[in-house]
């Protein structure tokens, strides 16, 4: 039994060192976006609380936790409180098989890539709940927005996903990495680089695809009638939801922990800052995005994803088997 | 052992639960959220016994994109609550096909499991010779190799499911205007900009 505990101790000892750099990470990013996107509209940004407004999140989310939680009374009140959970705990709990280096990594899975899609195709139950249970129009109509986007962009990236492991020959996350010590996959598969990060763009409901809280449309879309900390968690679940698509981007594509040249002043710098620099990377055009493309209409989101990027991802993936087999290039496995 | 047998009985017990919970729950979106506690615990189970792959799936496919329509459904229709009439007597026509049909699944999944025995030869097929892999790769060993006609025929009825149930929904419009982007993206001015010298007190007609 005490080995048990031990264990147990060990693990959540752990589980902690990982959680408690996410969220600290989530709050510095939020800031981070907010910097980007004014300094792309010429203005200053946050930069009143703490060295360079760095401190601001941590006064907004103390803003929010002291504020009231307020529940409709036509609401659901079970449905309506566990949304927010929900959303909060899937974005947390895709962590555990990101390898930040060759042996840092909470669970190294064999099925790490399926683990991740099925967390991240998880995510559309926390909007789903949260539109439903208000029992409001603008949060359904948000929730059902949210739905239906979410569902057809993740057809494209299972296939953008299959196309990596083709190359790959395995499912493991750290074996994805080892695969691109010659060559990143961002250049032979830069297509599917480009698609996989405009479809998560999609996935994570970031502009120029968050019509499911289309301010002038929906209000708020899904979050509508939530307050105080609830709002909060819903809110730092999709932040870490868009950690966690540039985390899978870096690592499907920009070959994770590697350095860019492995020479010699270079590879010095330890793996998981070139990790960290990769996600912030992808963070940044992110951001970018963010403050420089218009929202789409939602006939053209779905035109994208249906009519554009499923059938040029299927046809670029029986392209890559067919250059893999000609060339005689398919990976054999260690078996 | 100790953990991994309570961590079984933990999912079975949640999977009991709420599979009971799905044909006795009165609210059917409550019933559909149960169903997808079931979906999830059973997944939880494959990765147990070893099936990680299986389990991913289950989670990927049902959790992730049937359930969710089902929710969808469910939501977008607002179905009243469910009245228990099968116990106050009321007539009604669906429980008499509704008995047919679950008695017909029942002959058929006896007979299925009646007649179960374990393949002697599972493991010897041609191409699984090595038993120290894991076990995604030797699902890819032997899905497009030993069953390959199995998995494309499951795949051409999956096809053929899809192609009827667009074909029953389709409908042809007539008069909707449709966005051309390639007319929109290729005008030019001048082919789309006229000026017009207005004499005063006249106006232009313009023509449509």
């Amino acid at each position: 039994m005490l080995e048990y505990l031990e264990i147990l101790g060990g693990e959540i000892y752990k589980i902690l060192f990982l959680l408690v750099p996410i969220l600290v990470s989530v709050a510095m990013i939020v800031w981070l976006d907010r910097r980007v996107w004014g300094m792309v509209q010429k203005r200053k940004g946050p930069n009143v609380v703490g060295p360079f407004g760095l401190l601001q999140t941590l006064a907004d989310a103390l803003k929010y936790i002291f504020k009231e939680i307020i529940i409709p009374a036509s609401a659901n009140k079970a449905v309506f409180i566990l949304a927010p959970i929900v959303t909060m705990t899937l974005a947390l709990v895709a962590w555990a098989v990101i390898p930040m280096s060759e042996d840092l990594v909470l669970s190294d899975i064999n099925v790490g890539v399926l683990y991740l899609f099925a967390v991240s195709s998880l995510g559309v139950y926390g909007i789903i709940m949260g539109g439903w249970a208000s029992n409001s129009k603008y949060p359904f109509l948000g929730a059902i927005r949210s739905a239906a986007q979410m569902v057809s962009y993740e057809v494209s990236i299972g296939i953008i996903i299959i196309n990596v492991l083709l190359c790959v020959g395995s499912l493991n996350l750290k074996d994805i990495v080892l695969a691109q010590k010659e060559i990143w996959y961002v250049i032979p598969l830069f297509p599917m680089f480009i698609i996989f990060f405009i479809s998560s763009l999609a996935e994570t409901n970031r502009p120029p695809f968050d019509l499911p809280e289309a301010e002038a449309e929906l209000v708020a879309g899904y979050q509508t009638e939530y307050s105080g900390m609830m709002y909060a968690m819903f809110w730092l679940g999709e932040y870490a939801n868009i950690l966690l698509m540039c985390a899978m981007g870096s690592i499907l594509f920009l070959g994770g922990w590697l350095p860019v040249i492995d020479i010699y002043p270079i590879n010095l710098i330890p793996a998981p800052i070139w990790m960290i620099l990769k996600i912030l990377f992808l963070f940044f055009l992110f951001a970018l995005i963010k403050a420089i493309v218009p929202r789409y209409r939602y006939d053209q989101l779905m035109r994208l994803g249906w009519k554009i990027f499923l059938p040029f991802s299927l046809i670029y993936l029986v392209l890559t088997a067919s250059f893999l087999f000609y060339f005689d290039k398919l990976p054999k496995g260690n078996f | 052992m100790l953990a991994h047998s309570i961590f079984f009985y933990f999912f079975s017990i949640i999977a009991i639960f709420s599979s009971l919970m799905v044909i006795t729950s009165r609210s059917t979106v409550n019933s559909v959220f149960f169903l997808i506690l079931d979906f999830i615990s059973v997944g939880c189970l494959f990765i147990m016994v070893g099936a990680e792959f299986l389990g991913m799936i289950i989670l990927i496919v049902y959790v992730g994109a049937v359930a969710v329509l089902f929710l969808f459904v469910v939501m977008m229709l607002n179905v009243a609550e469910q009245k228990q009439s099968w116990f106050i007597g009321k007539k009604s026509t669906h429980i008499p096909i509704g008995l047919i049909v679950s008695l017909l699944i029942l002959l058929e999944l006896l007979v299925v499991v009646g007649g179960w025995k374990y393949k002697d030869d599972l493991m010897t097929s041609s191409t699984l010779s090595v038993s120290n892999i894991s076990n995604t790769h030797q699902i890819g060993l032997v899905m497009y190799t030993d069953y390959i006609l199995y998995f494309q025929l499951a795949g051409i009825i999956l096809l053929l499911s899809m192609i009827g149930a667009i074909l029953l929904t389709f409908r042809q419009r007539i008069g909707v205007k449709k966005q051309s982007y390639f007319n929109q993206i290729s005008r030019n001015p001048s082919s789309s900009i006229e000026l017009k010298d207005v004499e005063s007190n006249k106006g232009v007609k313009i023509d449509d």
